[in-house]
């Protein structure tokens, strides 16, 4: 049972391609969905090559000269944004990195106890704690932003970092995919083994489970981090004081300022598209430790 | 008389604070902390919390804690909010949990929505010799039409007549003084120039459409004995929606939204020489049609009958103390000062551009000069000044939003497949009552 879930996950090494033995078959281009995903390409990247260039014209070129058009003023925009109210858009940056970094490691790390302890223990009540958080994957986490609010405000905690980290903690799905990952990446075997070997039940966790299961743990933390950092109502409802804010809230109070003053589009374009610097690089530099191919080798099939 | 209306007022709030809170448990808990609050008042550091959405009101804030607020040992530190109506929902929702900041901006059309849920503190007792220094109109949206005080003006949004003086000659245009003369201009401007509009309906801005109405005479919402009464769907304001209408259905001006880039574009560009827009317009054109500076000229909002002269408001907001504070007499000076204060106001409007409620304030020196972008109209200021004076009482109820709401999805398609408006204004009655009525609220017919 274990050695076919890990024979199942094996392809997602990704080297199937060039084994294939003989020649190599004759390839058509399939018109259509080639044509489809091209489509679907420029739709998801269109949006994106707006933003990039729109942060490059100045606020005189932003409405008036053509859409896809570069402008001249993109260090103006970036002078402007750095000195908006003493550079509060940095702090607003290091925020968000704050809660998401801090919020997607220990949602990380609880959901990977959590799952480990759901997919290898048997308990009285395992279905049912695992239903509950089924349960929690299909609510939305929006709605659970003004009972949140109520629940830190009995403990006077709103208006504090802690106030927006809690919440994040404990992610139902995050839980859910650690225990499916578990069940499939840590077998049962080689936990038994370790028992054989008088390790304590952390131990086998920290030192055999918990390297098996980082590739899922990696994408738990990943999901999370893009969740937190594009989240707005929770430390909306949590936060008034705008220097805890994150990056998605001062944006927002960049572009509603009352009908007395006009919307900072040039600032808030700029923002947005720096504020998406950090999580390209952050695909970029934690995607390789998708590749790792689940450890396998620990049991021989 | 007096007596008849702070009756009726507290009969009113204390039915809609039962029904907003679902317990009078609450209300009553609510109340005893008010008195332990006022007790501690007058002794000891104070220190308040405003959460506003002015740029620079933190500068402001700081004048008041280096000056009055050092003798009084009160200090003022402002968390800067996004404005709207999602600032509402976030003020009720800290409410809830009675932790609401001490003062509050809000913009006049939220205050029922507040004082109903019991956000808001009475602070009539704390603010004798305030109400002298804003114009009838304006004060009286914070007052409810009860005794009460709810909130101090901050800034206003008198609504006036902007258009590309330079096109107006070209095209051999006057500048209409009543709205007669306003369609007549715009159907001229389109047998002159048929690719041009004067300007646009535009179904995305509830509070532009509220701001006319108003000009016209509605009060859409009354209070009669102890229930509401909704008057959107009466003359006035019909009057106003058969005549954009009209104006929309024959094609005499354009029917797309505005704040959008392609309207920037049709400002910038001369393709819409005109705007019915409020004081603060300047600042807008300045982004949305940066290539037509100078270019531009202000006068009064066209009149429904020859001899008046009257205008609505579009936008402004207030300072309001709220129920959670457990300073409320600092509170109430401190938004007295801010708001009626020569320093406070000239640090206003230079720092929060803002154009402020207190008539003093607005011929004050911070405004002999005209916006940057109307440096051809030395006078600006002295004109807003007298328009602001002819700003018409507006009458607001607890679920504006609900009537935003309905008017931009019913206006936004009657504009568009240029039908009957006043259907559209039918269903922007009967929505507001259904809400109202939903809230537990009592309806006069």
């Amino acid at each position: 049972m274990s050695s076919l879930a890990v024979r199942k996950a094996a392809p997602a090494a990704g080297t199937a391609r060039g084994t294939v033995p003989g020649p190599a078959p004759r390839r058509r281009t399939a018109l259509v969905p080639t044509l489809a995903l091209l489509i679907g390409a420029a739709y998801c990247l269109l949006p994106v090559a707006w933003v990039v260039i729109a942060a490059t014209k100045s606020g005189s070129e932003l409405f008036s000269t053509f859409t896809f058009l570069p402008g001249t003023g993109l260090t103006e925009n970036l002078k402007d944004l750095h000195a908006y109210r003493d550079g509060v858009y940095w702090k607003w940056m290091g925020n968000s990195a704050l809660y998401a970094g801090l919020g997607a490691l220990l949602s990380a790390a609880v959901s990977a106890i959590s799952g480990y302890a759901l997919a290898i223990y048997r308990f009285r009540g395992r279905e049912t704690v695992f239903n509950i958080l089924m349960a929690g994957v299909l609510m939305p986490p929006v709605i659970l932003a003004v009972p949140q609010y109520l629940l830190m405000a009995e403990a006077d905690l709103t208006d504090s970092y802690v106030s927006v980290l809690l919440p994040l903690v404990l992610s139902p799905y995050g839980v859910y995919l650690a225990r499916i990952y578990a069940a499939a990446a840590v077998p049962s075997d080689v936990v038994e083994a370790g028992r054989m070997d008088g390790a304590s039940e952390l131990r086998i966790f920290t030192r055999i489970a918990l390297p098996m299961m980082v590739p899922g743990l990696v994408t738990v933390f990943l999901f999370q981090f893009v969740a937190v950092w594009n989240n707005f109502l929770l430390p909306y409802i949590m936060l008034s004081d705008d220097e805890k804010f994150p990056i998605t809230l001062g944006l927002f109070t960049l572009l509603e300022q009352g009908s007395n003053t006009p919307a900072l589009y040039t600032l808030v374009i700029t923002g947005a598209l720096l504020a998406v610097v950090p999580l390209v690089a952050l695909f970029l530099v934690i995607q390789r430790f998708w590749s790792l191919d689940l450890l396998s080798g620990a049991v021989k099939s | 008389m007096p007596n008849t209306k702070l009756r009726r007022l507290r009969r009113w709030g204390a039915t809609s604070v039962a029904v907003a809170l679902g317990t009078t448990a609450l209300a009553a808990c609510g109340s005893s902390d008010d008195s332990e609050g006022e007790g501690k008042a007058e002794s000891g550091p104070v220190s308040l919390t405003y959460w506003s959405w002015t740029p620079g009101m933190d500068k402001v804030a700081d004048l008041w804690n280096e000056g009055p607020g050092r003798k009084d040992r009160v200090t003022v530190t402002v968390k800067k909010q996004a404005s709207g109506d999602t600032l509402v929902t976030k003020i009720l929702t800290a409410h809830k949990a009675r932790k609401g900041p001490d003062l509050v901006q809000a913009e006049y059309q939220a205050l029922p929505t507040l004082v109903s849920n019991d956000a808001l503190a009475d602070i009539a007792g704390e603010v004798d010799g305030v109400k002298d220094k804003f114009a009838e109109g304006v004060w009286q949206q914070t007052t409810l039409g009860s005794d009460a005080v709810y909130a101090i003006p901050q800034d206003s949004g008198p609504m006036m007549f902007y258009y590309r003086a330079d096109l107006f000659k070209k095209y051999g245009l006057e500048v209409p003084t009543t709205w007669e003369q306003f369609a007549d201009t715009a159907r001229a401007l389109k047998k002159k120039s048929p690719g041009t509009d004067l300007t646009t309906f535009s179904a995305n801005d509830s509070g532009l459409f509220a701001g006319l109405a108003q000009q016209a005479g509605a009060k859409w919402w009354t209070t009669e004995g102890q229930k509401w009464k909704v008057a959107i769907d009466d003359a006035p304001t019909r009057r106003v929606a058969d005549f954009w209408g009209g104006l929309v259905k024959e094609g005499a001006i354009d029917n797309q939204p505005m704040y959008t880039p392609a309207w920037n574009k049709a400002l910038n560009t001369g393709k819409q020489i005109a705007w019915v827009s409020a004081v603060w317009a300047p600042g807008t054109l300045t982004t949305a049609a940066p290539d037509t500076k100078g270019k531009w000229a202000m006068a009064p909002l066209p009149q429904w009958s020859g001899g008046e002269n009257v205008t609505g408001s579009w936008g402004g907001s207030s300072t309001a103390v709220t129920t959670d504070s457990r300073h409320k007499a600092a509170a109430a000076k401190f938004a007295s000062w801010l708001n009626t204060d020569p320093e406070a106001l000239t640090a206003l409007a230079k720092e929060g551009g803002i154009y402020p409620a207190a008539t003093t304030a607005q011929t004050s020196d911070a405004f002999t000069e005209p916006p940057a972008y109307f440096a051809n109209q030395p006078d600006f200021y002295t004109r807003a000044a007298d328009i602001a004076k002819t700003t018409a009482p507006s009458a607001w109820g607890p679920n504006v939003n609900v009537a935003y709401t309905t008017f931009k999805d019913a206006f936004a398609s009657a504009a568009k497949n240029k039908s009957d408006f006043g259907a559209a204004l039918r269903t922007m009655q009967d929505d507001t009552v259904a809400d109202l009525e939903k809230q537990g609220f009592e309806v006069a017919e």
